[in-house]
């Protein structure tokens, strides 16, 4: 399978799609801790400078802030890198935003591997796990540019809060043009019977790529993208467990809390199945170029395939 | 605003008291709580909500209104009994302060209380709200004012200091941030445990227009919210020099009298005592 890297930085895609949002939408403000440049908030500033405040290097002001703003009406877009905008700023993202049901949309970038040369210390593995954790919380991945122009209007008008979890890089294409895409709703990209790849973010391409080469060694493999990891689409899940009845998961994240802790979740509840979890196993980042993380953290398509198979083992043992 | 005349400083007295008792009596219904911190604010929410604020108690998410962010959150009791003396609620509801399923939590909740406009009880945090929801004000271009009590513990977060920097630049003029100096905190007095200095110093280092005032003089917090209010183009803060505990005579003057655990007739006696002084 070939697959085609966008000419588009996915931040540029958001920041546009925004801009555009709120042309009409008076009420959107943009928030950002010093990392304009880098997010491409910029653009925001420059067009809407009244509705835009760089607050400086300062989170836990600025989710609070946010929070304030939301109380008066307004839709506050908060960003930064994903380790500053949850874990830094988490007990306000938790009491001054969700606790006292205030809308922050939370923009966090760079996620786990995808900040690269920033390192271990601005590596966020976990930030989905501890937004998952905090009741009301959306919890969404983008994949590519078609889901990000599909997606935002949507996430502008969620009653809740939302954390937008955006790799701010040229994405790899999975969707084509024009693909409806619901919140909360997971989507098929390949039909399979013996097994299902379930992921999200970066690692999509990646599952499809495995599937191809899984197909190639006789595997029929199911791939699924769950970009809304919570709240999780859990028929479609329940429905992949029993009709392939052994499931990968996929994942730029530690394997713990994300993604694949969401999927064991519902397993556990409706339907056992052995599953096997792609993603960081429960290790800091470290620093080095995507590519290099990616084999480093066997977070590749042909990790995908191994686990498949392993997995596949489990299935046939009943385990 | 014109200075207040001596009826009207009798009246917001008188206010201050009746917010005492209530609140008192709100804790003896339950044998513990955070007294030292809601006695030490009551002239404040006499001041404010017996004569300055914009309000309307039976409309109390009134678009027009005026917002108290209590950052401070554990002085909810104290808010809750001048709230319900101004007939947001009835003062029955006062009765029934941390009872599985109140609408009276030990600290504020926006979601539960008709008049408490935000939600706040992790320290630091209803700060950066207030500074918020006055941003909001003027993005909408309205003339609402937001008023933010702080305590001298709570100052001692990291994020007051952030909100302090952006609140000093930003030029909030709509806005009017006091703090509660009562000196004490939970573990004890501020100055032990890590003191916090000159603070109207500190405030006018970042910009605001700072001042001091004794905090149980209602004559001088009305004359100090004058003042903050005729420094347009400037944030404002007010340092109100306060005791913690004040007029509850088993709490004030006590070391440990954040939190406390009393026995029904030590609230009695307190509030005879409240009652005499007329």
């Amino acid at each position: 399978m070939k697959f085609t890297v966008d000419s588009q930085a996915m931040k540029d895609v958001y920041i546009e799609e925004l801009l555009e949002i709120a042309k009409t939408n008076q009420d959107i403000v943009v928030l950002d801790a010093d990392l304009m440049n880098s997010n491409g908030t910029i653009q925001f500033m420059k067009t809407f400078p009244e509705r835009a405040i760089n607050v400086g290097v300062q989170e836990a002001n600025m989710i609070g802030m946010a929070a304030g703003l939301a109380a008066t009406g307004k839709i506050p877009f908060t960003h930064t890198f994903s380790c500053f905008n949850t874990r830094r700023a988490l007990d306000q993202i938790y009491m001054s935003v969700a606790y006292a049901k205030l809308p922050v949309r939370i923009v966090g970038t760079d996620p786990g591997i995808t900040a690269a040369f920033n390192g271990g210390t601005h590596m966020a593995l976990e930030d989905v796990g501890v937004v998952r954790g905090i009741p009301t919380m959306t919890v969404i991945e983008p994949v590519d540019n078609v889901m990000m122009r599909a997606i935002l209007q949507d996430v502008v008008d969620l009653p809740g809060p939302v954390y937008l979890r955006v790799n701010r890089k040229q994405p790899v294409q999975v969707y084509s043009e024009g693909t409806e895409l619901e919140i909360g709703k997971g989507k098929v990209l390949r039909e399979g019977k013996d097994v299902t790849i379930i992921a999200t973010g970066i690692m999509v391409s990646e599952a499809l790529q495995a599937a191809e080469t899984l197909a190639e060694e006789g595997i029929d493999a199911k791939v699924v993208n769950i970009f809304t990891i919570k709240p999780i689409d859990e028929e479609l899940v329940v429905a992949c467990a029993r009709e392939t009845g052994a499931i990968v998961t996929a994942e730029n994240h530690n394997v713990l809390n994300g993604l694949g802790s969401a999927v064991a979740e519902v397993c556990a509840a409706h339907c056992p199945t052995p599953i096997e979890k792609i993603g960081v196993q429960d290790l800091f980042g470290e620093v080095g170029p995507i590519d290099y993380l990616q084999k480093r953290f066997k977070m590749t398509a042909a990790d995908i395939v191994e686990k498949t198979k392993l997995v596949l083992e489990r299935k046939k043992k009943g385990c | 605003m014109k200075a207040l005349d001596r009826q009207e400083v009798q009246k917001l007295e008188e206010f201050a008291r009746e917010i005492r008792i209530e609140t008192l009596k709100q804790f003896g219904n339950l044998g513990f709580g955070h007294v030292g911190g809601a006695m030490s604010i009551i002239e404040l929410l006499a001041v404010l909500y017996g004569k300055v604020m914009r309000i309307d108690p039976k409309n109390p998410k009134w678009e027009e209104r005026d917002w108290l962010v209590l950052s401070k959150g554990h002085a909810g009791p104290a808010l809750y009994s001048t709230l319900a003396l101004k007939g947001y609620f009835p003062l029955e509801m006062l009765k029934t302060l941390n009872q599985g399923g109140t609408n009276l939590p030990s600290h504020a909740d926006r979601n539960l209380t008709p008049g408490v406009d935000m939600t706040t009880g992790s320290l630091g945090q209803g700060f950066s709200t207030g500074l918020g929801v006055a941003l909001g004000h003027r993005m909408n271009k309205k003339d609402n004012y937001v008023y933010i009590v702080l305590g001298d513990g709570e100052s001692q977060e990291g994020q007051i200091w952030e909100g302090v920097l952006f609140g000093g630049n930003a030029k909030l003029d709509q806005m009017i941030v006091f703090v509660d100096y009562n000196k004490q905190q939970l573990d004890g007095y501020v100055d032990d445990i890590n003191p916090l200095g000159n603070l109207k110093e500190k405030w006018e280092a970042f910009g605001w227009h700072a001042q001091e005032v004794d905090g149980h003089s209602v004559e001088e917090i009305y004359a100090a919210i004058a003042q903050a209010k005729a420094a347009k183009g400037q944030s404002s803060v007010i340092i109100l020099h306060t005791i913690k505990g004040k007029g509850c005579n088993f709490a004030e003057g006590i070391e440990f009298n954040h939190h406390m655990r009393f026995k029904p007739e030590q609230i009695e006696a307190a509030i005879e005592a409240l009652k005499e002084v007329e």
